[in-house]
């Protein structure tokens, strides 16, 4: 078993709110992430999968297609957009950190040939990251 | 039984500190031997970059696994109040312990355990870009 891992980059605005709290509680909470016009981060995301390496090819898997995937499951979704307000996942769900990398893990399980999905992480800066690996 | 799911979260402090490696077991020349120029009688500094890693359940009112204002706020007395910009060797840990990033890594690990917000997983510092050290070493817990 060989781990690898793949970055991509996705820019995207946000805010931090719970409906079912008054605006001072939310403000207590999320300071000023509760900013209901919302603020933005340069999020880089990193996808580790766990897998075999092929005898012939030498792969875990075909960079170039995990980067298509990638685009197509996350970047193409998520990037320049608002997440509250445009990626269906956060209409419901705060997109903290913690739970970009948990929509992001449901966004990739399972869509990967020939490698099982090992760790999202997702830094929204580079001094704070997410991980998640599938547990609950 | 939980359905919510597990994450983790790291955040990076920085620590700017001097240390030096000597011990009083070892003569001169053992020490010499043993940490090189590490043991200059004056010391040396290091940027530490101090990255602390908690994990739990994430709390579906807050999507968080703990208030990153709290851990900051730990941080600041706990970690930056004590350790920034000072003399490691002069400091209450290291009295009878040299400190090396490893004994460093075990002392701030010890500190990051009494956080109330979370359970403490790892530390890990980068004594310089190419020197790093984690504790525990089991991970993820």
């Amino acid at each position: 078993m060989i781990l690898l891992t793949r970055k991509a980059e996705f820019s995207s605005a946000h805010y931090y709110w719970n409906d079912a709290w008054s605006q001072q509680e939310n403000q207590r909470v999320f300071g000023k992430c509760a900013n209901r016009n919302g603020h933005g981060h340069n999020y880089t995301l990193e996808v580790t999968v766990a897998g075999e390496v092929d005898p012939i090819s030498g792969f875990v898997v075909d960079l170039k297609e995990l980067k298509d995937i990638l685009e197509r499951e996350v970047v193409s979704v998520y990037d320049h957009r608002h997440l509250n307000l445009e990626v269906p996942e956060f209409a419901t769900r705060i997109p903290t950190t913690e739970n970009i990398a948990i929509a992001i893990w449901n966004r990739l399980d399972g869509k990967i040939p020939s490698a099982k999905l090992h760790r999202v992480r997702v830094y929204e800066m580079p001094d704070l990251f997410a991980d998640y690996y599938g547990e609950r | 039984m939980t359905d919510a799911p597990k994450a983790y979260l790291s955040r990076r402090y920085r620590v700017s500190a001097s240390h030096r490696l000597h011990v009083e077991a070892y003569t001169p020349k053992q020490n010499r031997a043993a940490y090189g120029k590490c043991n200059n009688p004056h010391g040396h500094g290091h940027n530490y970059v101090v990255e602390v890693t908690v994990g739990g359940l994430v709390d579906d009112a807050t999507g968080m696994v703990c208030n990153l204002a709290e851990l900051d706020a730990f941080a600041q007395t706990n970690l930056l109040d004590r350790f920034d910009h000072m003399n490691l060797n002069t400091l209450e840990p290291f009295a009878a312990l040299v400190p090396t990033t490893e004994n460093f890594t075990i002392e701030v690990s010890r500190i990051f355990e009494q956080f109330p917000g979370a359970k403490l997983v790892r530390v890990r510092i980068e004594e310089t870009a190419n020197n790093s050290f984690e504790y525990p070493a089991e991970y993820p817990a």
